[in-house]
């Protein structure tokens, strides 16, 4: 089952606090999203594990209500 | 770890020795069956490496197997000599700055001109 924008952004928000977070639905069809977030949570941290923070915080549904994912994590300034 | 994990890890591993690129992917380099999979080919041939694909769709044990394996919950996933180097997304972005073609140098799988 899909998941909403607001769900999906609170999700995020519980880890990512301070973050700028950039949620867009690609298909229109809550399946198939491309997230940006810059966050100071990244800074020092591989891709790697950049990544695994963002699915971390998706409490297992990336792969399951989250179909698919475009992501893209940066830190302030860069 | 239980032992259906131990014979999928145990198979993962000897599938990462035998081919210095490997990329876990649904559907085959020919005919890939998902645009992330297909974006990863597209970057792999980019840079004319010889690669060893794994058909994820065919292999539910290999499915599940490659994500815990990895503690990655997602395929397309590539493997430069035997180390995780990420999924789609980051495979694209370190295409795009340079990052690849440095680490595929680095590794001896390109020549260095």
């Amino acid at each position: 089952m899909p998941i909403d924008a607001s769900t999906l952004e609170n999700l995020l928000k519980g880890t990512f606090n301070n973050a700028k977070i950039t949620i867009t639905d690609l298909k229109g069809d809550n399946d198939h999203w491309s997230v940006e977030i810059v966050s100071e949570d990244f800074i020092g941290k591989s891709r790697i594990q950049s990544h695994k923070m963002v699915y971390g915080s998706l409490q297992g549904k990336m792969g399951n209500e989250i179909h698919a994912m475009q992501l893209k994590t940066s830190t302030p300034n860069s | 770890m239980t032992n259906d994990n131990e014979n999928i890890f145990a198979t993962i591993q000897e599938q990462l020795k035998s081919d210095d690129i490997v990329l876990y992917m649904k559907g085959n380099a020919k005919f890939p069956q998902c645009g992330f999979s297909a974006a990863t080919v597209d970057v792999l041939n980019s840079f004319g490496v010889n690669f060893k694909e794994h058909n994820i769709l065919l292999d539910p044990e290999l499915r599940q197997g490659i994500k815990d394996f990895s503690q990655w919950p997602t395929i397309p996933q590539l493997y430069v000599k035997e180390e995780f180097v990420g999924g789609c997304d980051i495979i694209r972005e370190m295409a795009e700055s340079g990052e690849l073609e440095e680490l595929f140098k680095e590794k001896k799988l390109i020549s260095n001109q």
